[in-house]
């Protein structure tokens, strides 16, 4: 693997050093920070910028030093990146709600938890929809 | 200079699982525990990902995009049990 031009290994190198320094940066902020919301934010952002910088370099090597085009790569990129905010979102509301419940361990982040819904609703954790809750379906 | 980056990428998520393994294990809650489980999922792809480069084979890829899918799956539907105390209703 080593005949590959220098620019090509310069880039490979660069973009596989920068996708596991912000995997690790992710990591690192979910055990260093407090509190569930905050933790949230680190590996939902870094990891998948990390392995996004990783996948790109896959592409990169294989396609400019093996001469072989792969596009599973960009299949396993675009599926991360529509999965991650949509699983960050349901750990969130799990947590939204088993403070509301008060399960133990849960630990109440520094912002608190949200205003209920103005329509006189709670969050849509625990209950059906019903009419006047969103997704009631009147009107639609 | 490709051998020396891939053994930094190696050992920087091989230290990224050790962090998440701690979470998983310190908890305090179940969410945390999920949260772990799901940055685990996100590093072992990042790893094999790095060994389909290492070994020049693409049929790793078919692995991580198994295990994208798995783990997004698995994710959302203990998100799920924990939510309603069922997965499909």
């Amino acid at each position: 693997m080593s005949d590959a031009p220098f620019l090509v290994e310069l880039l490979v190198s660069a973009l596989i050093v920068l996708g596991a320094s912000f995997a690790l940066i992710g990591s690192w902020g979910m055990v260093r920070l407090p509190s569930l919301m905050e933790r949230l934010h680190g590996p939902t952002k870094a990891t998948t910028l990390g392995l996004g910088a990783m996948l790109v370099a896959s592409v990169a090597w294989f396609q400019l030093a093996e001469g072989v085009w792969t596009t599973h790569e960009i299949l396993v990129s675009v599926f991360l990146f529509v999965t991650a905010p949509i699983s960050a979102n349901m750990i969130a509301k799990v947590h939204l709600h088993r403070l509301r419940t008060g399960e133990p361990g849960e630990v109440r982040g520094p912002a608190g938890t949200p205003d209920a819904p103005p329509t006189g609703a709670t969050w849509a954790t625990y209950e059906a929809p019903h009419e006047g809750t969103p997704g009631d379906f009147v009107g639609d | 200079m490709i051998a020396g980056a891939l053994a930094f990428g190696f050992a920087g998520l091989g230290i990224a699982l050790a962090l998440n393994l701690w979470r998983l294990f310190k908890g305090p809650g179940v969410t945390d525990r999920i949260l772990a489980l799901d940055t685990m999922v996100i590093n072992v792809i990042g790893l094999i990902v790095l060994a389909g480069i290492a070994r020049g084979s693409e049929t790793a890829f078919e692995a991580a995009l198994l295990l994208a899918m798995v783990g997004f799956v698995g994710t959302v539907s203990y998100a799920k049990f924990l939510l309603r105390g069922d997965i499909i209703e």
